[in-house]
Order: C-alpha cells, then structure tokens, then sequence
C-alpha cells in the first residue's frame, strides 16, 4: 500500500518528519516496508530565468545568462532546442546533483554532480535541466517529459528551491496493512490512523455535489445474486467531456504508481486509492435498456475485459451485464464493449460491495487480477461504497467534466449491512486480557481517536463502532486497539503467577527419538532432512514395480512443480539423491540418515487422513561395505534392547546378491542393501551407494527395557574354532547350530573368513570364537571338550562343517 | 690367594666386554649365582686349614661385595643407556593426526527444537506433535479463519483433496490439544509445516514450534514474560523483546515478536538491518472464538499462543545466510552441526 506524505497531508495536519510518522505507524501496527524520498537525489537545482540567450555558431547550443535570484546570474551553454530569453527553468548550479541521462535525454543512468566546465571551448557554470534529469515525469508536472528544458512557471521566484514547488520534497510510504485491516488500503484508511497515532482532528473529503434534475433517463439495476453483491449504486452523469485530467490528479496517481487515462477513468481510479473503493464508469450509450444486471454467468458465456482478453464463464462468476450481455466481470475488470471512449458522452458510475471469497475464487479461477478485485478480494465496507459515489460525483463537478444528474439507483439487499454495530466492553475485562491497568477514560480517548462513539458509564464503554471496522467483533479486539495506541512499551514481563504448576517435557516416544539420533550420531551418521514430497520419477528412478505400494503415492493438487508433487512413500530416493548430490560436489564419503514421516493412503484419491509412518532412512557411500551398514543397524537394535535377523532378499533398486531383508520379532521391519550399479550408474554415481530403510514404528514396537542380568559366578570359557564350510553355508546357520548344541554357549562370534589357495574350492574357512557361560558350578576343560564335540558332531551332521 | 686376584681380573675383564644388561645378568650369574664361582671359592673353604679359615673367608666375603658393586653400577649405566636408545627411538611426531573415530551430528533443526523444549520444559510445557496432513477444519476453520477469510491468502496451501491439506502452520495442533484437553494446558508443539513458496528465503516445508498456554487469569503480560525468558536463554542474556501489534486470525491482540540484536547489542548492523530489531516470531491471546470452538469457556480462561519458525532460528543464532542449505543434504553443512 503506497501512501504519500503529500496525499495524506491533505486530511491531517502532519507536524512530524516522515521518519517519525514512519516510527509512529509501526508501533501502532502498520509497518512501513520502504520509505521512499522521491526526490532524494536531486539537489541545488533552482528557478532560473533566461536573460540573454544567443546560439553559438556552428552548434546547435546557446549562449545563456541565467538569472537565479539571490544565487546571482550565471552563464550556461544551453542545448535544448526550447530554450529562449524569458523562460524559466529548474538551473542546476555548481555542485548541484541530477539524473544523468543517456544520449536520448530518456533513460537515466545514475546520478551527477555538476561542475564548471567548458562546452565547446566556452565556460558553462551550470545546466538547465530537463524534467527527466530532476526526476520529474509529465504526470507529475506539466512539461515533464518533453526532451527539452522543463519550462516553469512565470510566477516562481528566481534562486528558489525547485523541490519543494515541483513536489520533489514528498516521500511515500509503502505500508504493509495486514488482513484485517481492508479499510486502512487506502490513503484515508491510513490518514485515519496517522491522525489517531498524532492526536489530530481528521479532514474528510469533500463529498458535497449538487445534482440536476433529470427525465429523460431512467436506470434500473436488478441484482439476482444478492449473496455475491450485497450493495449496488448506480448513478448517471451526463454531457461528459472526456480530457486529461489535471495535473494534481495524474500527479497523485502517478505516485501510487497509476497510468492516467482520461478524466472520467481517473476520478474512478483515483477513489480506489483514495478510499478503498473500486469503482466502474460504464459508457451508458452501450449499456443496453439502461439497464444493470448483477448476476452469476452462464456456463459458458463469454466476455472481453479491457485488456482484450476473452473469458469463458461458469456460474461461480459473477458478471454485471446490460438488458442482453456482459458488461463487466464484476469487480475485476470492466468489459471492452462499455468502456470509456473519448466520444463517450455519458456515464454510469457504479460503485458497488461483491463477496470477496467470490472475487478471490473468481480471480483465481480465471488467472485474471486488478487493483480492483485486490481491493475486494481483501474486503470492502459499505460506508465507502456510499462514499465513493459521491466523491466521484464531486470530482465530476470539480473537474467540470459532466453534469451530474438526480438518477441514482442505490440498491440494498437483504445481505447489506448498513447498520452502526454497537458494543458494550467492560474496562475490567480489558485491563485483565492486557495485564496492566489502563483507565477507562484513556480508553475512551483512544478509541474516540479512532472514531469510535464512546459513553462511560462506570467500568464499561457503550462503544459504536464505526462502520468501516469490520474486524472489531469482540472485547479483545477493543483491547488490541486500546493497547497498539496506547503502546506496548507498557506491557511488562511476567511469569504466569495464577497459572497451575504442570510437568513439562518429552514424553517416552520423543525421549526414544532423541536417543535413536545420539546412537546414530555416535555411529558417525549426519542427520539429513529432505522435502516430504518428492517427483514421480524419483519413484521411476528406483525401478519399483508397476503394483509396489511405493506407487501409491499422494498428489498434491496444486505442486509448485512435477518435481514437488507427491507425497513421499518410501525415503529412499530422498537419501539416495543426497548421496549422489554429495558426490556431484566431490564429497565421496558420507554416511548420513533421515528420520522422517512417510504418508500411506487408505485410499487414492484420499479422502480420510492417511497414516503418517515414521521411516528411519540410512545412506552410506565411499569407503563403505554392506557390513559397515549392517553394523550400523544393529548399533541400533542393541540401543533398543531388541535384536534384529537378516535375510538375504530383493528389492528393485539393489543388488540381487548385496540385499537383505530386516527382521525384527519375526517381523519384517526393512531392508538394506547396495544400491545396484546399473540405478546408480544412471545417477552417474562415482561411488558405491549403500542404503537401508526401517520402519521406525515397527522398530520400536520391539524395544525392551533394559533389565539388570545377573553377572555370572565361575570364570566364562572362551574356545576358538576354525571351521571348513561350504561357501553357500551362512554364518548365521553356523552360528544357530552352536548356539543350539550347548546350553552353555553365550555367545559365538566370528573373527576370521578366509576363501583361497589353502583350502578346497567351493569352501571356505571360518574362525569363530564361542564364549560358555557356566551356571551352577565352574566348567571344567574335560566338561568343555564334551561341549565342543557335541558342537563339532552336530555340525558336521548337519551343515558338513568340520574342523580346520 | 693367588685366585682371587685373579679372578678379579678375571671379572673386570669380562665386565668391560659385556654390551647389553641381559649378557650381564647372566655373566653376574657365573660369578655371584649360588653355583657361581664366587660361591665355589666359599665351599673349597672346608680344604683350608682351620686356622686360614677365618681370614679366607673374609677376603672371599669382600671380593663378593666388590664384584656385585661391579656388577650393580655397571649394570646401572648399561640400563640408563639402552633407556635413552630406547626413547630415542620411540619417539613420535605428536604434530601427526590424532585418530578418532568419526562423530555424526544433528540436523540444525534437531539441535534448535531440542534447545526450546528444554527451554519451555523447564517452565512445564508439555510436547504435543500433530498431523501434517490436516484438514481444512483445523488448519483454519476452527483457527477462526473460515473459507471467505483474507487472511488464507496470507498462506499458499498445499491442497490433497478438496478437504485435506498439508498444514501450512502449526497451530492447527493447537485445536487437537484443547480438544483432548482440559485447562491447564501448556503445550508446545513442533513440527514441520508446508507452504506454497520456493525462493531464497522461503522453502516449501519448514519447521516451525507452537507454544500455547491456557489457564486462568493468563495475560499479555504472562505472553512478553515467557517470550523474555525465551529470549534471553536462546539469544543470550541481556536480550531485550518488543511486542508490536500484527494480526493472526487465531489470537486477539496480536503481536509480532522482535529481539533486540544479539549481534550488535541494539546498535544496528547488518543483521538487524541497521534497526537494532530482529523479528522472531509471531504470539497474541488466544481468540476466544478459539476457545470456544473447542469447548473452553473463554470467560472463565484465557490464553496465549506463539509460533516460531525453526530455520528461522537456527539461521540467526548459527548465521547460516541460505535457507536451501538446510534441506539440501551436503555433508560439508551437515557435519558443522556436531551438537
């Protein structure tokens, strides 16, 4: 929202610096984003009067003297072909600073100092500056954007300051209004509350206009969708002339940043910045039967809006049509076929109140925007929609570009809300929701500041409230405005001293999170967080087949992109893209991990809530075997008191022979695996890629607590066997064997595999120790040695594995 | 005795030509050892007349305390010098690499929601985490944002269906808690949160935490306390907050949230952009259409609620200047977060 000093002036007296109204502004709850100075680079440029002013010879410059009052009289070589004795123009003296332009005097390229010199071989003490090199535009001041000198009036003083008379003294505030706040998207809006945060009296504008009768017209407006467009006024102006509109009206638009049209066009435009109100001037000799129709389209119906683009309509949009067609695309923009011509000779105004859900979806839905269904999308209060109608009837007259006439058509619908809303807050309540003591007679004058009507009466405020709020609704709304005025500097800390003591902190399934990351982050792994949805083809990528419920992803309506678009199922292909990213950087060794939520529909489409899974996600790459990886997740079984069991196993994306499936309490909880080199040389990683996936939730549903285990009484026994096995024999069928042989056995750990030259093709040696805890008496060598041959014979029965 | 001068000479003689304390020993063994030949001079004693005895066996006695000084100070000297040939040669570069075995680290996210809730822990906030596929009623209906609200344009959001969504803020949490929950209520509630905006400083999913209080007599004062505490514990002592006034549809007053800059004191520099503020996060009183909806009387309680974002944080309290680092994955970011 820009709102100029100059502008707002016309409606306070502002008797602080622009930076202090910006200070003051934020801390009653509109920051200012940006605080423009629009002539900050332009400085020692004064009225100057050409005295003399002969051409030079041989060039197309002149030879000027230049009167600049008390500065003295100063001689410029001048080159514009405007320049001639008795005019005035702005004279940039010795040491001034101006716009430079390039060669074709239009565009600007930074700013300059101006110093004595010579052109042509003869002295110039100054430059008589064109609009353009001191920031000045033909919206802004007549003449403005000639390629010429910027001729001055006859009446300015020589040597005087050409800022403040050409407005380059002004600043802008760009203010960021928040949502609830439509009414201040306006420089009223906003002058409202620069006048309660100073304390100042409040000008309104001029609203008066005096009306000629009329016969010869009558306008009916019929509103069939009155839940679309509660308030609809319609009003007839006549023996248009269609001009420019004067220079304090384009120069106004101009720095909010509005092109000037025409007169009738601007007045329109002219009121959405000055109140808020977006209104339409139709050409009333297109309007059909003088008649306006407000009601939803036709499916299919279509209609042109100014800019020449063509909409085909559903009954969701709401159009404002004549005795046959669509005029306009209510409250977006108007229809080519009644816009303002220069032949137009008569208008109809309408300034009207359309739902703003119903702008915003019609917006939306059409991919069509304007300073207009901004301003309604945000909100628009029926106060100014009866505002803005007379002003606009006013500036008619000011500007002498119409007649207005009597034929108004103001309708209200039972969705109108034209009533001053009244409310009663007790000073007490306030006072309580804020925490400090304000008292009620300060309220009082703060909220009579604010337009509200206040009558005390004891701890309570008999409020009107005024009838551009609509955001105020209950007592802390009262209390909000109380407190931004009165300032929240008085707000002082406190520690909840009526607050109940309660117990805070992590509960048992967060505690065990955190413990999984510090074993993790105690195996070396880096924690990873990656974006929940990811693109179809990072599915594609890891080769899933056609009915793996990996496909069944959730889509996301409206992705910022195809590579954004879908729910994650699996964290896979999140992890794996991290490794190759890694290794695109050069960084060939990583182990890291992600702990986050997969999102598995019951359903697709969803229509319920999906289950939201916690996944646990592991990538290694470099120097990495699967054993490496293998390790890490039994690191964390051991942290949960639980045990995990591998299988060999397959999945799509990992090598057939380097794959195993996880298992937990007999439940399949994951896998792990090398990530095959066919998918990784098509990710053309330059390194081998392990990744590992467990179901967390699973996981944890096999956590134990940890017990005290009774610390055995007779010394344990530890006997190494070094086994030859045929290779297709697991370790873990080796390991089953001995442990079921003995009892005693507690525990049977491999410490050597050797395959080669030593032994028998087709076998291979593996070195085990087994540790025997005894139970109730020590365990003798005779007793081991039974042990041990039981051990051996079982094996070799059944697995033929015999001693080395 | 002609033999023991011999001897004698006999010793020194060996001694000098011993190299190392272990041919020492074994040579102090010969001579001093009970079968050595110190020891064989005292049992050819019995040969000797009796009458020599006595002056015999004072001279062996004194040949054996001479050789085992012999043997003692030179085995003494030996040892000193194979210790400093042995030093000599054990000595390291202590410059070399230290090994260790490779520590992993924590998400900035992680050690950030980590360092809050033990912040809001200690002052009894309870962890609540909600869905992040919510629905339209607890993301903004029941958050006092119904459909024709402005105020849902102050969020893009991610939609499933025409009902479910990606929730674009934690405080759909909020309505859960007071759901399930009688007052006293203080919860915190972290989470990640979805928007419809990819740029330099903003990604699609963030993180953010949720506080809320619900109880008697609770206070904007109560608010500015809290967030104080907050304030000084994540940003350091001696940093200041600010309330000034903003809008979220759920809370009445509104504020947002600044700190004064933990970088410059106040003063103004780069960080703070000069103003000596920074803002952190956005807080207010509970509305009570809130309250209501979700059965709390709001006569009898009343509430404050504030929400941070997480990234936001972390990349003021550790200055990482882009966001898209944290989500990125590259293990030379990751492994500054050893926490």
């Amino acid at each position: 929202m820009l709102a100029p000093l100059s502008w707002l002036k016309d409606y306070v007296d502002i008797d602080v610096s622009a930076e202090e109204l910006q200070q003051k502004l934020f801390s009653c709850g509109f920051e200012v984003e940006e605080l423009i100075n629009i002539g900050k680079d332009i400085s020692g440029v004064v009225v100057g009067e050409v005295i003399s002013c002969e051409k030079i010879e041989g060039t197309h410059l002149s030879l000027c003297k230049v009167d600049c009052g008390d500065k003295g009289i100063f001689q410029i070589c001048c080159g514009a072909d405007n320049v001639k004795t008795g005019i005035k123009a702005p004279c940039a003296l010795e040491g001034a600073t101006v716009y430079a332009t390039a060669k074709d005097h239009v565009t600007v390229e930074g700013v300059m100092k101006i110093k004595k010199g010579k052109l042509r071989g003869i002295d110039s003490e100054g430059m008589l500056c064109a609009g353009v090199e001191i920031g000045v535009n033909g919206d802004m001041f007549d003449g403005g954007d000639y390629n010429g000198l910027l001729i001055l009036p006859a009446g300015w003083q020589n040597g005087a300051d050409v800022k403040p008379l050409l407005g380059l003294n002004d600043y802008i505030f760009d203010i960021a209004v928040t949502a609830n706040r439509p009414d201040c998207q306006s420089i009223l809006g906003i002058a409202r509350e620069v006048a309660a945060v100073l304390g100042k009296p409040l000008k309104q504008p001029d609203y008066s206009y005096t009306a000629e009768k009329c016969t010869s017209r009558t306008v009916t407006v019929t509103i069939l969708a009155p839940e679309l467009c509660p308030r609809y006024i319609a009003h007839y102006v006549k023996d248009i002339k269609i001009a420019p509109s004067p220079m304090w009206i384009r120069r106004r638009l101009a720095l909010c940043g509005l092109r000037s049209i025409n007169n009738v066009v601007d007045i329109t435009n002219f009121i959405l910045l000055e109140l808020g109100q977006p209104m339409h001037a139709f050409d009333l000799d297109t309007i059909e039967g003088s008649k306006i129709v407000v009601r939803r389209a036709k499916d299919g119906e279509e209609i042109v809006t100014l800019d020449d683009k063509t909409f085909k309509l559903t009954s969701d949009n709401l159009v404002i049509c004549d005795g046959s067609k669509p005029a306009a695309l209510a409250g977006i923009m108007g229809g080519l076929n009644t816009e303002i011509k220069d032949s137009t000779k008569e208008v109809l105004f309408e300034s009207a109140k359309f739902a703003r859900d119903n702008i915003r979806k019609s917006s939306r839905a059409l991919g069509q925007k304007s300073d207009s269904s901004a301003l309604f999308e945000k909100g628009i209060n029926e106060y100014t929609t009866e505002c803005a109608m007379k002003r606009a009837l006013h500036l008619i007259q000011q500007l002498g570009c119409g007649t207005v006439t009597d034929v108004e058509c103001d309708m209200v619908t039972p969705y109108s809300n034209t009533q001053v809303r009244k409310m009663t807050v007790s000073a007490e309540k306030i006072n309580a929701l804020l925490g400090i003591t304000v008292p009620a007679e300060t309220m009082a004058d703060i909220l009579r500041r604010l337009s509200f009507g206040v009558k005390i009466n004891g701890d309570e405020l008999e409020l009107e409230v005024p009838r551009w709020r609509d955001d105020i609704d209950l007592y802390p709304d009262i209390a909000e405005e109380i407190i931004r005025m009165y300032g929240y500097e008085h707000i002082n800390g406190t520690f909840l001293p009526t607050a109940t003591i309660t117990n805070g902190g992590y509960n048992d399934s967060q505690r065990a999170v955190n413990k999984l990351k510090s074993v993790l982050a105690a195996e070396g792994m880096m924690e990873t967080s990656s974006y929940s949805f990811y693109s179809p083809k990072d599915v594609d990528m890891l080769l899933y087949p056609e009915d793996a419920p990996e496909r069944n992803y959730i889509k996301i309506l409206n992705p910022i992109s195809e590579d954004l678009s879908v729910m994650r199922t699996t964290l896979a292909p999140s992890v794996i893209n991290v490794m190759v990213r890694n290794m695109k950087k050069g960084n060939y060794d990583g182990r890291v991990y992600e702990l986050a939520k997969v999102y598995l529909a019951k359903e697709l489409p969803i229509k319920d809530f999906p289950e939201e899974r916690r996944m646990l996600c592991i990538g290694m790459w470099g120097p990495y075997t699967f054993f490496n990886l293998k390790g890490s997740t039994e690191a964390i079984a051991e942290s949960l008191n639980t045990k995990l069991t591998y299988e060999h196993a397959e999945k799509s994306f990992l090598h057939p022979g380097i794959t195993a499936k996880i298992l937990c309490g007999g439940k399949e909880i994951g896998y792990l695996g090398l990530v095959n080199p066919p998918v990784s040389e098509s990710l053309a990683a330059e390194r081998a890629m392990f990744v590992a996936e467990i179901d967390y939730e699973l996981l944890c549903e096999q956590a134990k607590p940890f017990k005290y285990a009774p610390l055995p009484k007779f010394a344990e026994v530890q006997r190494d066997l070094a086994l030859i096995a045929a290779k297709d024999v697991t370790c873990s069928q080796i390991e089953d064997e001995i442990r079921s042989a003995c009892k005693y056995v507690s525990d049977v750990k491999l410490f050597d595999i050797y395959e080669g030259n030593q032994i028998a093709s087709g076998k291979k040696s593996m070195a085990y120790t087994v540790t025997f805890t005894p139970k109730d008496e020590a365990l003798t060598g005779e007793k081991i040695d039974s042990f041990i041959k039981k051990i051996l014979s079982n094996l070799q029965y059944k697995l033929n594995v015999v001693l080395r | 005795m002609q033999d023991l001068d011999e001897l004698k000479q006999k010793i020194d003689k060996a001694v000098a030509d011993i190299k190392s304390s272990k041919s020492l020993h074994e040579l102090k063994m010969r001579f001093l050892g009970k079968s050595g030949e110190i020891s064989a001079l005292m049992k050819e004693l019995k040969n000797i007349p009796p009458e020599d005895r006595p002056k015999t066996g004072k001279l062996i006695n004194a040949m054996r305390e001479w050789a085992e000084k012999r043997f003692d100070s030179y085995e003494k000297e030996l040892k000193d010098k194979e210790l400093s040939l042995k030093y000599e040669q054990e000595k390291i570069d202590v410059t070399l690499p230290g090994v260790r075995s490779e520590k992993g680290s924590y998400h900035p996210d992680t050690l950030i929601i980590d360092e809050l809730v033990n912040i809001f822990a200690g002052m009894g906030f309870e962890i609540f985490e909600g869905p992040e596929i919510e629905n339209d009623y607890y993301n903004f209906t029941a958050l006092n944002t119904p459909k024709d609200h402005p105020a849902r344009d102050m969020q893009d959001t991610f939609y499933l269906s025409n009902d479910l969504l990606l929730r674009t803020q934690t405080s759909a949490g909020q309505i859960r808690v007071m759901e399930n929950k009688k007052p006293p209520i203080k919860i915190l509630s972290p989470g990640k949160v979805y928007r419809s905006d990819d740029d330099a400083t903003h990604s699609p999913m963030f993180s953010q935490m949720e506080g809320l209080v619900v109880d008697k007599g609770i206070t904007l004062c109560d608010l500015k306390g809290m967030l104080d505490e907050f304030a000084r514990k994540i940003f350091g002592e001696g940093v200041k907050t600010r309330l000034r006034p903003s809008y979220f549809p759920f809370t009445e007053p509104s504020v947002e949230v600044d700190v004064s800059c933990f970088e410059c004191g106040g003063s103004g520099c780069r960080l703070c952009k000069g103003t000596g503020w920074i803002e952190v996060l956005g807080a207010g009183m509970v509305n009570r259409h809130v309250l209501e909806g979700c059965g709390v009387a709001p006569d009898e309680y009343t509430g404050f609620a504030f929400g941070m974002g997480i990234e936001r944080i972390a990349m003021l309290k550790y200055g990482i200047n882009n966001m898209k680092l944290l989500f990125d994955g590259d293990v030379k970011f990751l492994k500054q977060f050893r926490g």
